[in-house]
């Protein structure tokens, strides 16, 4: 068509999440066609970010420093520890601005079926962090999906945790906010009543 | 305009009121089977589509099927649907006209990721086809299903979670999570009998808590179509097809039967965990809502479905499909109704009594056929289209 640079090009980028070979190509020409105001700053900040950022060693998040930002943040309540299954979910929580404590990445929940096993999880490296922390960390929260590999990756790390003495919980599934019961489905209708909690005095 | 060849069809009903339930109003299909192109226009009369075998006609009733969750009436994978000389993906739209005015839906694959299903509800992008159920119901009945009393339980219990969708659309959530659950459990047994090892418990138990819910709440949504669809059938008038007396048979079922849902998660729970030696050594989940069954009995006859004439099961079946056809239709949920075949095996009288139940209850039915003359009973109160491998002509 044009080139084996151009063909590389959208090669590499029909790669991306969301991308197909058609939206990839509509990229590459966007890209070619601003070369100076896009595409060259960006080949810049793709390089760098290659050169510098890395996963954080105590918690997996990614970064241009290790420990991460957020690891070295005094400022974090240092008791709460959210254990996520990748850097997207760190990420859409920092959005919120409501959690001030200190994240571990799993890096994927288990699956048999996707050949996933506790080994391949950054589990081994969260008992140990518990343990060294001496007690400094005393609630591990447990923010994974609703799915079925999240939720079975929930009551495996609850089972190993309870060793520990710590307190364990899970962010709650239910009605969102805006949501209106009617239009619920009976699973997530009931995993709101299980979920329920004391209101008023 | 959709082609009716006067001269050939006899009227034999008079027309009936135009407000029906949800209907299509268009499909248009691309690279779909043996259908490059194909757009039809259709009103809100059933559809008779008539031909020799081999021009596609149960591709269309195939394509409708998918515009609810699934994978459609021959349960086929993604890729087998797309055009053979094509590029591998395909598309099927509809305009379907409901209570709330005409909607847009879309479904299909992409070239690129043919096992990846693509939905589409006005033009946005659903999540999962779960959101499907919400727009459009169908129920269908296919030359396959013949056999559906005398094959294995799996094909009831398919059966009777395709009534239990048309009235929760929820209900093949249920299911897909108790299967890869349960999937996940049989591997891991099986992966550590290969090895000599035992599965980890921790995992294992975090599975069969999954299993416990989900299954659970599939069984209960069963449970709850069985006891409507018998009020159903109680309901129906009486005609030439027969009655049946349905009940379901399973542990997780009987359990429900005398205990709340959650206490039901909780012994199911229980019962996996004290049943993990037994399904080690089988290498698979022995119990559980994957083995339960839908009874059928011929009614006045009081004989077990499968012990009937082939006749009489095809008779019973429709029976069935018609009063939960009926029942919904009453609840103002009336389906799309995809009858592949029907007519060829039913004497005149109830291939009359087909016709005027789905006259009766202004449901869009397509049906398919061979013999145009078997529809002659329906005249003008039907539409025809004529349709082409590769090609449609409307008018």
């Amino acid at each position: 068509m044009g080139g084996p640079e151009i063909e590389r090009l959208i090669q590499l980028l029909s790669k991306l999440p969301g991308l197909g070979p058609r939206s990839a190509r509509r990229a590459a020409l966007h890209l070619m066609t601003r070369k100076d105001t896009l595409m060259i700053p960006l080949n810049d900040a793709l390089s760098n970010a290659a050169a510098r950022v890395t996963a954080c060693g105590i918690c997996g998040n990614l970064d241009s420093i290790d420990p991460c930002a957020i690891c070295r943040d005094n400022r974090r309540d240092p008791k709460l520890l959210c254990v996520i299954e990748d850097v997207g979910d760190l990420w859409a929580l920092e959005r919120t601005a409501s959690f001030r404590g200190r994240y571990h990445v799993l890096g994927g929940t288990l699956s048999a079926l996707e050949g996933v096993k506790p080994e391949d999880l950054s589990i081994g490296a969260l008992m140990a962090r518990l343990e060294e922390s001496a007690g400094e960390i005393t609630e591990v929260i447990l923010a994974l999906n609703a799915t079925v590999d999240g939720q079975t990756t929930v009551h495996y790390l609850v089972d190993r945790l309870k060793a520990l003495g710590l307190k364990v919980s899970r962010i709650a599934h239910g009605v969102p906010v805006g949501g209106e019961l009617d239009y619920l489905d009976d699973g997530t209708l009931s995993a709101a009543l299980a979920s329920r909690r004391a209101v008023g005095s | 305009m959709i082609q009716t060849d006067q001269s050939r069809i006899k009227p034999a009903v008079k027309a009936h009121d135009v407000s029906i339930n949800i209907r299509l109003s268009r499909l248009q299909l691309t690279g779909f089977r043996n259908h490059a192109e194909l757009d039809l226009h259709i009103d809100h009369r059933p559809v008779v589509i008539c031909g020799p075998n081999g021009m596609g006609k149960t591709n269309v009733l195939e394509a409708i099927s998918l515009l609810t969750p699934g994978r459609g009436l021959r349960q086929a994978r993604y890729g087998d649907m797309a055009a053979q000389n094509g590029d591998g993906g395909f598309s099927i739209h509809a305009k379907i006209t409901t209570a709330q005015g005409d909607m847009g839906v879309g479904t299909g694959v992409m070239a690129d990721a043919p096992e990846r299903r693509v939905v589409r509800i006005d033009g946005t992008s659903a999540s999962s086809a779960s959101a499907l159920g919400r727009i459009m119901r169908a129920l269908w009945l296919t030359p396959d299903m013949d056999r559906l009393f005398v094959d294995p339980a799996s094909t009831r219990r398919r059966f009777l979670d395709r009534l239990a969708l048309a009235l929760d659309p929820d209900h093949a959530d249920h299911g897909a999570i108790y299967e890869r659950a349960m999937r996940q459990r049989n591997k891991l047994m099986r992966e550590a009998k290969a090895n000599g090892t035992q599965p980890d418990p921790a995992w294992v138990e975090g599975l069969e808590r999954q299993m416990a819910e989900s299954g659970v709440a599939l069984s209960a949504g069963r449970r709850a179509t069985l006891t409507r669809l018998q009020g159903y059938i109680a309901a129906s008038p009486d005609g030439p097809f027969p009655r049946p007396q349905l009940a379901l048979a399973g542990l997780v079922e009987s359990w429900l039967e005398q205990a709340p849902a959650l206490e039901v998660e909780d012994r199911f729970s229980t019962h996996l965990a004290r049943g993990r030696a037994r399904d080690f050594e089988a290498g698979r989940c022995l119990e559980g809502p994957h083995t339960a069954d839908l009874a059928v009995r011929h009614g006045p006859k009081d004989q077990a479905a499968a012990l009937c004439s082939t006749g009489e099961q095809k008779a019973l079946l429709i029976g069935m499909i018609l009063a939960h056809a009926r029942g919904l239709t009453a609840d103002g949920l009336g389906p799309v109704l995809l009858l592949d075949e029907v007519a060829a095996h039913l004497d005149q009288i109830r291939r009359a009594a087909l016709f005027e139940t789905i006259l009766d209850l202004r449901l869009q039915a397509w049906m398919t056929g061979t013999d145009a003359v078997l529809f002659e009973h329906l005249g003008d109160c039907a539409q025809y289209p004529s349709i082409k491998p590769a090609m449609v002509t409307n008018g």
